[in-house]
């Protein structure tokens, strides 16, 4: 993929080169043809190349909130856990039930639970160095941002509509600089095209935004976990930088 | 006037719309909606007063169950 910009001012064209694993590659020209003349030369990434231990070594320092310890938030904070994020703060109120087991990240001897005590033990399971700050509230206003305001990003992860706009205005209005991060729209099955992500500002919603909880239309493991994992996908994004950096090489 | 609805271009009849008109001309009805105008946020007692006008980047988020 190759595009070319005529310059509005100034004298130099603008091409952009698209490349594999590379965001894209612009060179800026002082004439109007593909190679010569490169006065230089900017290659953004899409993210920055990092080994797995490098990885770790800046998420080791990071915070995330998870607002809802469900299908969203259980499979979220395990992705993370795995990912080596340093620290967890979770909330809900709820105990494990039964029929939970067909999405979160629960196991059949832990039904009457806690989940937030539940989560805590699973997580300490896959990666023991995670610290996880449990709180076992059913969140207001007031809690989101007591609870949440040292984290680097939040992730929205409850069933109820109302509790979505709770957060998103409470985040909104007292956090403003914190990313929230929403899951909206995942029941049913199939249709894997249909979920996607967005993003406006620090509020990132993934998921389809259409397919709500019905009698018909139940939550389930499969497409939860891809809305949960793409929450966990996002922030990682987030945390370790992307979108910012830029090489950039006069000739 | 030609505006970006969830990331889409879109136009419409008129100079400009309330939130309130934007909403009935899409037939949005759904009660639980989150409403950014160029990135702010619009309270529901908004959305009569606030404007929507040429170029402007509107989301209109149906917030609905699941999680």
């Amino acid at each position: 993929m190759f595009s070319l910009h005529t310059p509005e001012s100034g004298d130099q064209y603008r091409f952009e080169i698209q490349l594999t694993g590379v965001w894209k590659v612009e060179y800026f020209s002082s004439v109007k043809s593909f190679m010569p003349n490169i006065v230089y030369v900017q290659i953004f990434f899409k993210f920055v190349p990092m080994t797995f231990e490098e990885v770790k070594q800046v998420l080791k320092t990071k915070t995330v909130g998870i607002a809802g310890c469900g299908g969203l938030g259980s499979n979220c904070a395990v992705a993370l856990a795995r990912v080596g994020i340093g620290r967890l703060v979770i909330a809900d109120f709820d105990l494990v039930e039964e029929r939970n087991l067909n999405r979160q990240f629960y196991f059949y001897d832990q039904i009457g639970m806690l989940k937030v005590a539940a989560l805590k033990q699973n997580l300490f399971r896959i990666n023991p160095d995670v610290r996880v700050h449990t709180f076992d509230i059913r969140l207001c206003q007031s809690d989101v941002v007591e609870v949440f305001s040292k984290c680097d990003i939040i992730i929205e992860a409850f069933d109820k509509p109302e509790m979505k706009y709770m957060i998103l205005d409470a985040v909104h209005n007292y956090l403003p600089e914190t990313y929230l991060i929403m899951g909206v729209g995942m029941a049913g099955w199939g249709d894997n095209n249909l979920i996607k992500s967005r993003q406006s500002d620090k509020l990132i919603i993934c998921g389809d935004e259409v397919n709500a909880i019905a009698d018909k239309c139940p939550p389930l493991a499969p497409r939860v976990g891809v809305v949960a994992h793409m929450q966990a996908n996002a922030a990682m994004e987030i945390l370790l930088g992307a979108n910012e950096h830029q090489i950039h090489a006069e000739k | 006037m030609k505006i970006i609805l969830n990331n889409k271009e879109e136009i419409f009849d008129g100079d400009q719309f309330t939130i309130t008109e934007l909403l009935k001309v899409k037939k949005f009805t759904f009660k639980m909606l989150v409403i950014k105008v160029n990135s702010q946020l619009i309270k529901k007692s908004e959305y009569d007063t606030a404007i929507v006008k040429e170029g402007d980047d509107v989301m209109v988020l149906h917030l609905i169950s699941g999680g």
